[in-house]
């Protein structure tokens, strides 16, 4: 087990320097020049020149690339054109919010999405699954910004309820983790009841009713683990939508995290802000699908021992 | 004589989707006695797995619905139990062996824990953990696995150990009755005659009787004492293993099963298989089920359903015959 | 004793008339019709379609219904109304009419969901054909550079692309397809991959079929279903990922009728009117309901095993 771990988190490596090639690419091709972004309109030919120089932009690309690489080993993300800070000072100061927000989403979707999944495919047909999968059909397709707008209007406008805007107690937190999860519950929802369904249906179910085994235990000894299997991959697949999410959420409740910091950077065209945002958010989803390797790996002994046998080697 | 072990009369399943009613299984009746083994051989979706799953009574919940008949075990009605007696029992006095051991074991469960799952569930003796962990390393030796691979999962097993190992969750709490459903067609031809040979051996010594479902004739011939032939929902001859194999008289379908068997003694040049395909069960044709593939099909058979004719206990349902005399 | 042999299942006899073309459109047809028979007898999938030919109708005859200056012309003194018969879904702050805008709305991101999807099905679809088909160094260097795109999430990296070009209809639409391109680069390998597995491919080429030929009738046409389906439910998610765009003012430019920023702008008014902000969340919403419906009716239908 402790080797699987090893193993893949070496393997995080290259593609880590693969996301910093694609974002650093992306960003690489942004129009405009960044000296006269900071230097302003007004700057003078030379000036910008020389500012181009001593930032190292005259050189290229991979140079570039290289440099920002062994930077980021310092934990140097440069400096944000707009403010002059440093790019991860800022972003470090927003994170916590970022990360609070999309986990108490994640949380609050699995533990809504995966039990009421699981009722619905054990009471297959009956009024709650029909009543549970049309709900859940009609909530997957909510975006959640729009969600997030009513719940405003409902629960801090109208009722006065929760708090609209802001991040500072956990009351903030509920109406946008809960607008981020209900679309992401919806899915994971379908997705809990057509795995527990396929798995119903399997041999070895067979195998444990010819036992003589009750219902329930069937279902949480021997179906329960299977169908979750792929569950649980799509659960890290979620994440990565929510941080999505997240960026959008943030701006319809006024909550000042990482999602507001790329998008402000993004309009100013602070390009080592942007870059040092979205390597972040990327860097956290990939300790997100890490987790959930792992998690797969303790789940399924097939998989275990598929990485013991090619460590033999 | 023997005491009478199960007793299915009149027994008749359908399997209803929206789209159709299937016939699956068409009032079929036989005996098993105690100790004894009884082959059903026939086509593909002639309906024995169905009868295997009826006698269960594991048919899936929304579709399979046993339309008639009895099935008696030690003289009650399986059919008249409810759910939570019929569970026990499942897998204390009646086992099943299912076709194909290769998804027939929960991969995520380690094999051990899987046959202690199947004595947890019927331990009225309120053994000790230790004993049942005792007893599961004694069921993995007696079926040929050494007891230190009980930690393993079933990727870690060969397709012939693994159906050693749901032999073993099957007689685990020494049933009266084991459904053997075509537990050898999924393995190599070696492996099938070393896991029949270990199947017979346990089944004398534990003294169970055992439904044999096959296509293979070969599997009846070394294992069964009476034969079923079953065709489209039906039994179509019953009989002794001796009757089957070395009597004169026969359904033309048994004939058919025998004719498209090449044998070494009498050289033929071609195999005689039957023609055309088993009917559709959703549309069954009326008199005889087999008169459009029979080669000595009559003008009766059309329309009529024969009766059962029996010889000495050797029955036959064919025009071809009648009570007490044989047919041409 | 007759039998010990152990093979001794009785042979079916099956008498093939038909030439192998033949069968394959004989088999075809029969199977489009079955899955459409399937999927219109599925009430939610009939109502997803109905809601989708509204749309498309809406997209086609927008200047017909409605006139788009209606849409566009700003009266300060019928602002904020509430939904009357003159004005069905009310107007917004500048006194437009917003039913003429949601339906005008349609042709941006239900177009761009459907657009994008289907280059970003083109693109993905054929790199993943090759990679699944010829496996090997192709098959592991195109999905390498997949597996690290996918490791960015979907919305940031749309975003950081638009970033990069700079907002608008185009950008968006750029970032949006490029974006899915390695999802459905695996979802192709992947069909390909269980397809070629099987044994009437094993057949096909152990007869000497070309390759090209067993591409485009076997393997093609068996993994359609898979992608079909696929396809379907993310025009739905896309819809609501180009509204999300314009909603944070990184998408379509106001004053166009776009439904994410209808909602950006009618933010700030919606305690003064509530329908300002119901009416195309509504239309998003109905977007990718209709898809999503479709995509499960197409799902069971294509595979009815689910069904019982």
């Amino acid at each position: 087990m402790l080797r699987f771990i090893c193993k893949r988190i070496l393997v995080i490596i290259p593609t880590l320097l693969g996301i910093i090639f694609i974002v650093f690419g992306i960003m690489a091709l942004t129009p405009g020049d960044p000296a006269k972004v900071i230097l302003g309109e007004k700057a003078t030919p030379e000036a910008i020149e020389k500012l181009n120089k001593e930032m190292g932009l005259d050189k290229p690309f991979l140079v570039r690339y290289v440099n920002y690489v062994l930077d980021l080993l310092h934990g140097d993300m440069g400096n944000s054109y707009r403010s002059g800070r440093e790019v991860s000072e800022e972003i470090l100061t927003r994170l916590p919010t970022t990360i609070r927000l999309t986990i108490g989403a994640i949380v609050v979707a699995v533990c809504l999405g995966i039990p009421l999944g699981i009722l619905s495919a054990v009471k297959q047909y009956s009024f709650f699954d029909i009543a549970g999968t049309m709900t859940a059909m009609m909530a997957a397709s909510i975006p959640a910004f729009w969600l997030a707008l009513l719940f405003i209007l409902l629960f801090a406008l109208k009722l006065g309820w929760l708090p609209s805007n802001g991040s500072e107690s956990f009351r903030h937190y509920i109406l946008p983790s809960l607008s981020l999860a209900i679309p992401t519950s919806a899915s994971l929802l379908r997705l809990t009841r057509t795995q527990m369904l396929e798995t119903i249906r399997q041999d070895y179910i067979r195998t444990a009713r010819a036992k003589g085994q009750v219902e329930r235990k069937i279902t949480f000894r021997h179906a329960l683990k299977n169908a979750l299997l792929p569950v649980v991959t799509v659960v890290g697949m979620e994440f990565g939508f929510l941080l999505g999410g997240a960026v959008i959420c943030e701006q319809v409740y006024s909550i000042n995290g990482l999602g507001t910091l790329i998008i402000n950077a993004i309009r100013m065209k602070d390009i080592p802000q942007v870059t040092g945002s979205a390597l972040f958010l990327a860097f956290f989803f990939m300790l997100v699908m890490l987790l959930v390797d792992i998690l797969y790996a303790y789940i399924d002994p097939r998989i275990r021992a598929r990485y013991q046998t090619r460590s033999k080697k | 004589m023997q005491d009478t072990l199960l007793e299915v009369k009149n027994l008749s399943v359908d399997y209803e989707t929206d789209e159709a009613t299937f016939y699956a299984v068409n009032d079929i009746s036989f005996k098993l006695n105690e100790g004894e083994t009884v082959g059903i051989v026939g086509e593909t979706g002639a309906g024995k797995t169905t009868t295997a799953l009826a006698i269960m009574r594991l048919l899936p919940a929304r579709t399979g619905r046993i339309t008639g008949g009895e099935i008696l075990f030690k003289g009650e009605d399986l059919l008249k139990k409810p759910e939570n007696e019929m569970r026990l029992v499942r897998g204390a006095l009646i086992s099943m062996i299912f076709q194909d051991p290769m998804t027939s074991l929960n991969p995520v469960m380690t094999v051990g824990k899987q046959i202690y799952e199947s004595l947890e569930i019927h331990n009225l003796e309120h053994k000790s953990k230790q004993q049942l962990e005792e007893r599961v390393d004694e069921l993995l030796e007696l079926v040929g696995i050494p007891a230190r691979r009980k930690n393993e999962y079933p990727h870690q097993f060969s397709g012939g150990m693994k159906q050693r190992v749901v032999i073993a969750i099957a007689l685990a709490c020494e049933p009266k009755l084991l459904i053997a459903d075509e537990p050898t067609t999924a393995l190599d031809v070696t492996i099938q005659a070393q896991v029949l040979e270990m199947m017979h051996d346990l089944k004398k010594r534990f003294g169970t009787a055992m439904i044999m479902i096959t296509h293979d004739l070969g599997v009846v011939a070394e294992t069964c004492d009476n034969v079923a032939i079953m065709y489209a929902g039906e039994l179509i001859e019953t009989g002794r293993v001796e009757d089957i194999f070395e009597g004169t008289l026969h359904h033309p379908y048994t004939k058919g099963l025998f004719g498209s068997i090449p044998d070494l003694e009498t050289s033929a040049n071609r195999l005689h298989p039957i023609d055309g395909l088993m009917p559709d069960p959703a549309d069954l044709p009326t008199g005889c089920r087999f008169h459009p593939r029979c080669s000595q099909c009559m003008e009766i058979c059309k329309t009529t359903h024969p009766k059962r004719v029996s010889f000495n206990g050797h029955d036959i349902v064919c025009h071809l015959f009648t009570e007490g005399g044989a047919g041409k | 004793m007759n039998g010990n042999m152990k093979d001794a299942s009785p042979k079916k006899h099956v008498s093939l008339s038909l030439t192998e073309d033949e069968a394959v459109n004989f088999k075809k047809k029969s199977q489009l019709k079955e899955v459409w028979r399937r999927m219109r007898k599925n009430k939610m999938a009939v109502v997803g379609l109905c809601i989708f030919t509204v749309i498309v109708l809406c997209t086609i005859f927008a200047d017909l219904i409605v006139d788009y200056d209606k849409g566009i012309d700003q009266n300060i003194e019928i602002r904020l109304q509430s939904p009357s018969a003159e004005h069905w879904f009310g107007t917004d702050m500048y006194g437009r009419d917003m039913f003429a805008r949601i339906i005008h709305g349609t042709r941006y991101s239900f177009v761009m969901g459907i657009v994008a999807v289907i280059v970003g099905i083109t693109i993905g679809g054929t790199l993943g054909a090759v990679a699944g088909y010829y496996g090997g160094i192709v098959d592991t260097v195109i999905m390498r550079i997949m597996d690290t795109v996918m490791c960015i999430p979907f919305m940031l990296l749309s975003l950081t692309i638009v970033s990069a070009l700079g907002p608008g209809l185009v950008n968006v639409l750029i970032a949006l397809m490029l974006s899915m391109v390695p999802n459905y680069t695996r979802v192709i390998r992947s069909a390909i991959l269980t397809v070629t597995g099987m044994d009437y491919i094993e057949a096909a080429k152990s007869c000497g079929t070309p390759n090209r030929y067993i591409v485009f009738k076997h393997v093609l046409p068996n993994a359609i279903g898979t992608v079909i389906v696929q396809a379907t439910m993310s025009v739905g998610s896309t819809i609501i990922a180009a509204a999300g765009m314009s909603f944070i003012g990184m998408g379509i430019q106001p004053p166009a009728p776009e439904w994410g920023s209808m909602l950006s702008e009618g933010r700030e008014y919606m305690r003064y009117s509530p329908y300002i902000v119901l009416f195309p969340g509504l239309a998003i919403a109905f977007s990718a309901l209709a898809l999503n419906l479709m995509g499960d009716g197409l799902r069971d239908a294509l595979d009815p095993r689910l069904k019982d």
